[in-house]
């Protein structure tokens, strides 16, 4: 390994794919008779396979959570603030899978692989999944890496809604979770500004019902404005405040509409970005999977009947700025739990930075997870 | 565990009880449950650090104002016992707190300090200066009791709200006990527990 990255990195990983040959049923009533699914992991699993812990990734993450693909990578995975040795998701002691979910576009099937059956391109005919749909699929690849049960699901945000399910559809598979920034299912303002990013995605003229491969095309304008309204919504308003205030870019007001103040710059920047390298309609998927999330449905509205059977012992943690996934979301996770008599803890911790938090190095917040993996015996 | 007031406790609960403990602080008090009695139970506490040093000890904790928390989270008769260790004196309403306890709670235990101590009384009524003593350290200024009782104010109290007090033990600022304590529990004792219940 290169001495080139962080003493505390765990240096350059390489992602590997589990081909799984077993038919999943997904809650829209289809079955997939097999699929992929790209993912990575971070230290050693030890000889009684009791040290394993699954990340679960939220609406635009993936499976590179920790560490460099490269040695010319400039940025690591996405939550490598918490991943490494000695730090909270310690690999000196954890052996961590992270995997890009069914329907992500990094690898795994999804929208943009392609169909055996057809032999082209899913697109838009991939299958709507649900979070109970990517748990089921991640059993399967516990299954394969001969993983019987999870020290620890771990998940913030749509991730959060994972490790929740994980607790309630295999309570003898997992012995804590961890739910950060999450909900137990998402509010009418929550839906609306999924809908606003679909709506965006779908009208744009380059969007061809789905089909803008098959056109050499990419939606890019609507999928652009998903992503800065998304980008909005995970940030405070105090945090932009302090990040742009009202600065300009250069200087002046131009009297027209390209961009005048820093703010527009960094939302097109961001916008951009995330347009190089994510799949519209993996965007669509994902926020429906949001939209779905609901497992006290089944229980007629009551959350702590879903959580009856559960057995993992629970860690929630939240956000004070978070208004996409307020800690009142939280408290209501929480509320159920103490009435179903589960184990429980929960950190409501001071932070300006709204839902993003949950990716920051917080020494408060770090503290609260590293405290709680301490506990969990291998 | 040398602390007098923490064997009390114990000796009042009963064993496999549940217990949620208002304002656990770093959970001392629940982990010394939990060895000595197998307690389950919760502890609510606003503060993060004290949150972080009580999940390090692998016990429930929720952060929150107990104010709102004890409202928030629990659901009538949920727990055998309400635990509160010197935090009454910091409520805005410590009225309605002992009645929530007893909503969420079969019996309710308190501690605080007597504001009556004989030590104080003599600070105040002597010299005409805020008591300022080992149970009551802070300045009038800085001190987060703002609602000061005796141990006869708190009795009265619980006779107005119809709460039976089932067993007070009163102890010196070493949370020990002797004759005079006894004798004239208001002038002499620096601390005081309360275990109390609704009036049926």
């Amino acid at each position: 390994m290169s001495n080139k990255f962080e003493k505390n990195s765990v240096g350059i990983v390489v992602p590997k794919v589990a081909e799984i040959k077993q038919k999943l049923k997904l809650d829209c009533g289809k079955t997939l008779e097999n699929f992929s699914l790209v993912y990575e992991t971070y230290g050693k699993l030890n000889s009684k396979k009791s040290n394993a812990i699954l990340i679960c990734h939220a609406l635009s993450g993936d499976h590179h959570a920790a560490g460099y693909h490269s040695e010319n990578d400039k940025k690591p995975g996405w939550w490598d603030s918490c991943i490494g040795p000695g730090k909270p998701f310690d690999t000196n002691k954890f052996f961590i899978v992270s995997l890009n979910n069914l329907g992500g576009c990094k690898g795994s099937t999804g929208p943009n692989t392609i169909n055996v059956e057809t032999g082209s391109e899913y697109g838009p005919y991939f299958p709507i999944v649900t979070v109970r749909d990517w748990v089921n699929s991640q059993n399967l690849l516990a299954n394969i890496l001969e993983i019987e049960k999870w020290a620890c699901v771990i998940g913030g945000s749509l991730g959060g809604m994972q490790a929740l399910q994980w607790a309630i559809s295999y309570p003898e598979k997992i012995k804590n979770s961890i739910i950060i920034a999450a909900a137990a299912k998402l509010s009418a303002q929550n839906i609306a500004f999924n809908e606003v990013a679909r709506q965006a995605i779908i009208t744009d003229p380059e969007f061809h019902d789905g089909r803008y491969n098959d056109f050499g095309v990419d939606p890019k304008r609507g999928l652009s404005i998903a992503r800065m309204l998304g980008h909005i919504t995970y940030l405070s308003d105090d945090s932009m405040r302090q990040k742009f205030g009202r600065d300009l870019r250069e200087g002046k007001l131009h009297f027209g509409y390209d961009i005048d103040f820093q703010v527009e710059s960094y939302l097109r920047y961001q916008a951009q970005a995330f347009v190089d390298r994510f799949d519209a309609n993996t965007y669509l998927l994902m926020t429906k999977a949001l939209d779905y999330f609901d497992p006290a449905k089944e229980y007629k509205g009551d959350l702590f009947k879903a959580f009856e059977n559960t057995k993992s012992k629970f860690l929630v943690v939240s956000f004070t700025s978070d208004w996409r996934f307020s800690p009142e979301k939280s408290h209501e996770i929480v509320k159920s739990l103490i009435k179903a008599r589960k184990d429980v803890s929960y950190a409501e911790i001071e932070a300006n930075q709204g839902h993003d938090a949950f990716l920051m190095p917080i020494p408060n917040y770090l503290n609260v997870l590293s405290n709680f993996m301490e506990n969990i015996n291998e | 565990m040398n602390r007098r007031d923490f064997k009390i406790i114990a000796e009042w609960i009963e064993e496999r009880s549940t217990v949620l403990d208002l304002g656990c602080g770093d959970s001392t008090l629940l982990n010394y449950l939990i060895a000595s009695k197998n307690i389950s139970g919760y502890g609510l506490e606003r503060d993060i650090e004290e949150v972080q040093e009580s999940v390090k000890k692998n016990i429930n904790v929720i952060q929150a104002d107990f104010n709102i928390g004890l409202k928030q989270y629990f659901d009538e008769n949920f727990f055998d016992y309400a635990i509160m260790t010197q935090a009454l004196q910091e409520n805005k309403n410590p009225d309605q707190i002992i009645q929530d306890m007893l909503r969420v709670a079969r019996e309710g235990i308190v501690t605080f300090p007597n504001m009556g101590f004989w030590k104080n009384r003599l600070q105040l009524g002597l010299f005409g200066r805020m008591p300022i003593s080992k149970s009551l350290p802070n300045n009038w200024f800085d001190t987060p009791n703002i609602h000061l009782c005796t141990f006869n104010d708190f009795e009265e109290l619980c006779e107005n709200l119809e709460i039976n007090i089932i067993e007070k033990k009163v102890l010196d600022n070493n949370y020990s006990t002797n004759f005079l304590l006894k004798l004239f529990p208001n002038f002499f004792g620096e601390i005081a527990l309360y275990r109390f219940e609704k009036n049926t």
